[in-house]
This record gives C-alpha cells, structure tokens and sequence, in this order.
C-alpha cells in the first residue's frame, strides 16, 4: 500500500485561462424531418392510413365482399348512410343513451368514494363490492335488468352505470389513497376547511387516476351498449348503432355492418384523442405528474 | 428566570413524551424533552437517526398528540396544525404540481386566510424574490431542481410570516454544494426576518452553522444529551475542542449513565 501510493506520479495542476471558442450555437434547433418525426399527430395519422391500406389491399386479394367488403366500399356506405340519416340517427341515439349511462355512472361513483374516503367501513364497503362487481360483465345483468325496468332505455342505462361505476371508483378511491402523505399534511398546515381539502388536495393529487378510471369507465361503457342493443334492438323501439348492425347483417348489407362499426372506432379515437388527450396535456402532462 | 426583564418563551416544551404506533408495535419517540425557543432563535435540534426528532418537529407542528408533557406557543397549548407554525419538509414533493411556483405561495396565505387577492400576491411576489426565484415564478415544481424546489418551499413558508418556521431537514435531499449555499440564503434570510427557526437535522457542520442553540437528543427514545450555543463558526472552546468535536463526542463517546427513572 505504503509503495503503491509511493509510486504515484506528481503531476503539475492544470488551469485553462482561455477556453475553446467556435462551438457554434449550443441550442441548435431540429429539422424539418426530425420536428414532423415528433408529431404525434401526424405519426398517429400515417399509422392509420397504412391500416387502411392493408385492409384495402387484404380485401381487393380476398375478392369477397360478403365477408370483408374494401375499405373503399365502406367509405362509400359509410357516407350513403350517413347522408340518408339512417347512421346519423342510430349514432346520435346511441351516444345520447351513452352519456346518460355514463354521466349516471360517474355520479354514483363519486358518490361512492367520498363515502369510502370519508368513513373507514365505506372504504371497506367500496372495496368488497369493487372485487365482487367489477369482475362481473355488465351484459350477464341484462335479462335481469329487462325484468326489472322493462324494455325499454332503463334497463340500457342500468347496465350502463354498472359498466362505468366500479371502475371509475375503483380508480378514484385508489388514487385518493395514494396521495402524497406531504400533500396531506401541507394541506393542514395551510389550515384548508373539509371541502378546500378534498377539492385543493385530494382531487388534484389523484387526477392521474380519476382521468384513467374515466377512460376506462368510457370505453367499458361504449363496448356494453353496443353489446345491449345487439341482444335488445330487435324489441326496443328506437335503434342504436348496435341494433343498425344487427339489421344490415340481417339484410347482408356487409359494406353498412362495417360502417357501423367504423362509426364505433372512429368515434371512440375522436373522445380518446380530442378530450381525454387534451384533458391530460392541460393537466397531469403539464404539471409532470404524468410524462 | 429571575431577571423580570427576560422575555418569555415564544415556545416552550415541558417533559414531553411522543409514541407513534406502526404495524408491529408502539414506539416511543422521545422521552421527557424538555426546552425553550426564545423569539428570533435559530434553534436546531441535532441527532443521529432514531432519536426523534423529526417526531417532535411534527409534534410542535400540531400532528401529534403529545402522550406525557406539554407543547405551548406563545403560553398556548398546540393542538392541531395551523398557519402560525409553517413547516417546510425534507420532501421534494411538498410543492402541489399542479400549482406553478407563484400559485403555490399564493395558495398558502389565500387558503389560510391570511391575505387575498392583490395583498397576497403582492406578498407572494415579494418572497419569491428574496428566494432569487422571480424568473421561475410561472414555472410548474417539476421544471425546478432540488434546491429551487426547496427555496420555493421557504419562500412558501416565510410568506405566511408565521410565528415560527419549523424545518424538517430541509437541505438533507440536497448535493453539498447546494446544499452550502442553502444554508448561507437561509442565514441572509434569517438576517432580513429576524424569523424564528426550529431546525431539525443530522448533520453536525450543518447544526453548527445554522443554529445560534443546539438541542442533542441521544437516540432510541430521544432524550435531552444537551444544549449548546452556538456562533455559527466552528470555535476552539476553553476546552481546546471545536464545537463541532464537542458535539460529537456528547453524541457518540461519552455515554451518559443511565437512569433508571428520570426526573425531568
């Protein structure tokens, strides 16, 4: 040891007076190439332009209309029907029933969790029917909710706000939970009143999960509606998008089923990248809670 | 306290006893503490981990009841958090992300009542740039670095002008050259305020340098080793030991004898 240190070299100390100029701009700005790479946007729009195209291409080779029509002929029947009302009525009286699910629902579910957050056996009654409910496909309710509301919206509406409350309370309840202890205990300090607490701490902590559980809660809702109205059309009066497929499968008008469920799609990636997007970036994205 | 000139005690502890109950048992965090905090101290409690400091730091913050003992501000007995004592965490995450750095002192004096609308922000305005954090003043917690996020803290804290600011080893998280030049901001703030500091920590330079009184707690549960001054240096006593030499070895050498029942 003595010896190894012994036989360290010394060395004169090093001090630069001038320091190397001519590295041009440190901040160089991207190209044009490297700047559309980064749009998500656009990539998301090449992405689906290139589904399109295989599905296009798939359907022209497989010559079978009956089966799987071409993108082009759905396009077409899409716009046929759309232009005659026939789709435009079926989507808006679906998303009406939707929204009225959906907005049922959430009131419920935040019903739910201020119980839980705020009583200790309502966190434990939230729970046990979370693990009991959640798991339970909210079609396996229908023939029971048509005996019980009838044949009508009702019992579309109830199996709705089953779809929609346990996720959207099981995800609140637990981003509730895992707010920030710090967060909680800035909040008293502060001295915030009962409500300034759960709207100025709790709510804001947990956003990231409440904004999961609403989408999830979205698309649990849309997947069961169309589900209902497929078993339920044939006898409700007024027809949703699932009922529209349902008889243009009927009537082998295969280019009008694809359609509808183009309609499903479309409309789901317009709420996913318009609202739910948007409401991320102005808020969890914005405050780096969620990158 | 014979001299009726001498001012009381902005805060007074009396023989205080804090247990906290985790999974598995009761533990008891400090054991009949006692001491005063004169006003415009810089009083540092100092000791290894485990002795409960950071315990009873919360406790004079009001989120603990004491199990024995006594907590009294200004001759009040402290029951439950309030704005007159504000503490500032170790945690990085003490900021709301979803408040920018101006939204978050804004937050604090509106929430508690303290000022609103231009009065506050005024207010705001005027600690953010004691903090040097004027030009981040629009900027979201996660685009600052550790020691931006914790003079924002301070600022936070020194904003609602509270009766005492209880520090919770506010610069531990730091690097040590931040962590330097912290301590010197906190001392030139202290300078301009003259406010009354309670600051917990485990490092004994750092003890020295803040605190003009330290309080050493020997650990598990923490008890009054003693109490020192200090002038912000590390001198040479009459002693021929640094304080900081000093400190160390009440701390970890010289083992006091242990009573069997204490008399507080």
């Amino acid at each position: 040891m003595a010896e190894a240190r012994l036989a360290l070299r010394s060395r004169p100390d090093i001090v630069n007076t001038d320091l190397p100029e001519g590295f041009g701009v440190v901040a160089k700005p991207l190209g044009r190439w490297e700047r559309l790479a980064d749009n998500n946007v656009l990539r998301k729009t090449v992405l689906l332009a290139g589904l399109a195209l295989a599905w296009q291409i798939y359907a022209l080779w497989l010559d079978n209309p009956l089966l799987v029509p071409t993108f082009t002929d759905t396009a077409k029947a899409f716009f046929a029907s759309l232009r005659s009302g026939e789709l435009a009525a079926a989507t808006f009286h679906s998303i009406a029933l939707l929204l009225q699910g959906y907005a049922l629902g959430l009131l419920f579910a935040a019903l739910a969790t201020a119980f839980a957050i705020t009583t200790r056996i309502g966190a434990d009654l939230l729970e046990t029917l979370t693990s009991m409910f959640n798991p339970l496909p909210s079609i396996a309710l229908l023939p029971l909710a048509m005996i019980w509301f009838g044949l009508g919206e009702g019992s579309i509406i109830f199996v709705l706000i089953h779809a929609v409350l346990w996720s959207v309370a099981l995800n609140t309840h637990s981003g509730f939970k895992s707010v920030s202890p710090t967060w909680r205990m800035v909040g008293q300090n502060y001295g915030l009143s009962q409500i300034g607490y759960v709207t100025k701490i709790l709510i804001p902590g947990a956003l990231p999960s409440i904004l999961t559980g609403l989408k999830i809660g979205w698309a649990f809702a849309w997947r069961t509606l169309i589900a209902a109205e497929l078993v339920f059309g044939v006898s409700s009066s007024g027809g949703g998008l699932g009922w529209y497929i349902f008889q243009n499968k009927n009537l082998l008008e295969i280019p009008n089923v694809f359609a509808g469920l183009l309609t499903v799609i479309v409309f789901g990636l317009v709420v996913d990248n318009l609202v739910f997007r948007t409401l991320e970036r102005r808020t969890v994205r914005r405050w780096g809670m969620q990158s | 306290m014979a001299e009726g000139a001498a001012a009381p005690p902005l805060l007074s502890v009396e023989g205080l006893t804090l247990q906290y109950r985790t999974r598995e048992s009761l533990v008891t965090a400090t054991y009949r503490v006692s001491f005063e905090v004169l006003a415009s101290d810089r009083y540092v409690i100092l000791g290894p981990s485990g002795c409960g400091k950071s315990t009873l730091l919360k406790a004079v913050g009001g989120y603990i009841k004491p199990v024995e003992g006594s907590i009294r501000l200004n001759g009040r007995e402290i029951a439950r958090p309030g704005p007159d004592r504000v503490l500032v965490f170790q945690e990085f995450d003490q900021l709301l992300p979803w408040k920018t750095v101006r939204e978050n002192v804004l937050f604090a004096l509106t929430a508690s009542g303290r000022l609103k609308g231009r009065a506050a922000s005024e207010r705001a305005d005027e600690y953010i740039a004691k903090v040097h954090l004027t030009k981040f003043a629009d900027s979201y917690p996660h685009q600052l670095s550790g020691g931006m996020k914790q003079r924002v803290a301070i600022a936070r804290g020194m904003a609602m002008e509270p009766e005492i600011l209880l520090m919770d080893e506010p610069f531990a998280a730091l690097d040590a050259l931040t962590r330097g030049k912290m301590q010197e901001e906190l001392l030139q703030l202290w300078e301009d305020t003259k406010v009354t500091l309670l600051f917990v920590t485990h490092s004994i330079p750092e003890a020295v340098r803040i605190g003009n009184r330290i309080l050493l707690l020997s650990p598990h549960p923490g008890r009054v080793r003693a109490e020192l001054g200090s002038a912000g240096v590390d001198s040479v006593g009459p002693d021929g030991r640094t304080l900081s030499g000093r400190i160390e070895s009440l701390l970890f050498d010289e083992a006091p004898i242990s009573r069997e029942s204490a008399h507080g």
